[in-house]
């Protein structure tokens, strides 16, 4: 699968549950290149804007989409790595503020 | 004088590349370690050394004279640096 096909079968996935690709589509596709990287490398899709251990079951929570997600999006309007985001941050309405880490450092196997 | 610039980074990560990009457009010379690309011993150093700096371990992790730099601030970066 390449970047665009990856492009295509999210989008259609993910809008209906609202969450957008962020509109800079340079930005989604290196995100979405990062994704192809990883799942090649670790077999899964562990967001590329972390550090995977490679063990599939401690990165459970980082595998795209993350278990943050929903909250980093109800919260800043954008996903920790910028990929999804909600309506209102892709119309400027939301500002595009730096979305902190959220996973716990306790479940950060390093 | 430029202060000495290091940056934590992983090879996926698209504020990493951001923040190198910007270093780069500002003329910044830097050297940089994707940790992701480590393994073993190698890479468990690198992670305390990150840790160091920063506890969350989150990249990038920019070091910018004596300051910390925490994401692709690019204000945060253009301050450390004392460029508009």
């Amino acid at each position: 699968m390449n970047a665009e096909e990856l492009y295509r079968k999210l989008k259609e996935m993910q809008e209906p549950r609202g969450y957008f690709f962020n509109g800079d589509r340079e930005r989604v596709n290196d995100i979405l290149e990062g994704l192809l990287t990883n799942k090649e490398r670790y077999g899964y899709m562990c967001c590329p804007c972390r550090l995977a251990s490679g063990d599939r079951q401690k990165d459970k929570d980082i595998i795209c989409p993350c278990a943050y997600r929903e909250r980093d999006v109800a919260e800043y309007g954008s996903c920790y790595c910028n990929l999804y985001v909600s309506r209102e941050w892709n119309e400027g309405k939301i500002p595009h503020a730096y979305v902190p880490e959220r996973r716990p450092a306790d479940r950060t196997p390093y | 004088m430029q202060p000495t610039v290091k940056a934590y980074t992983l090879s996926t990560c698209s504020h990493c590349k951001r923040a190198k990009e910007l270093l780069k457009q500002l003329g910044v010379t830097f050297e940089y370690t994707d940790v992701d690309l480590l393994s073993g011993a190698e890479r468990d150093a690198m992670i305390a050394e990150v840790k160091k700096y920063n506890p969350m371990c989150t990249f990038p992790t920019l070091l910018i004279g004596d300051k910390v730099i925490v994401g692709a601030n690019e204000f945060a970066i253009r301050d450390a640096l004392g460029v508009k």
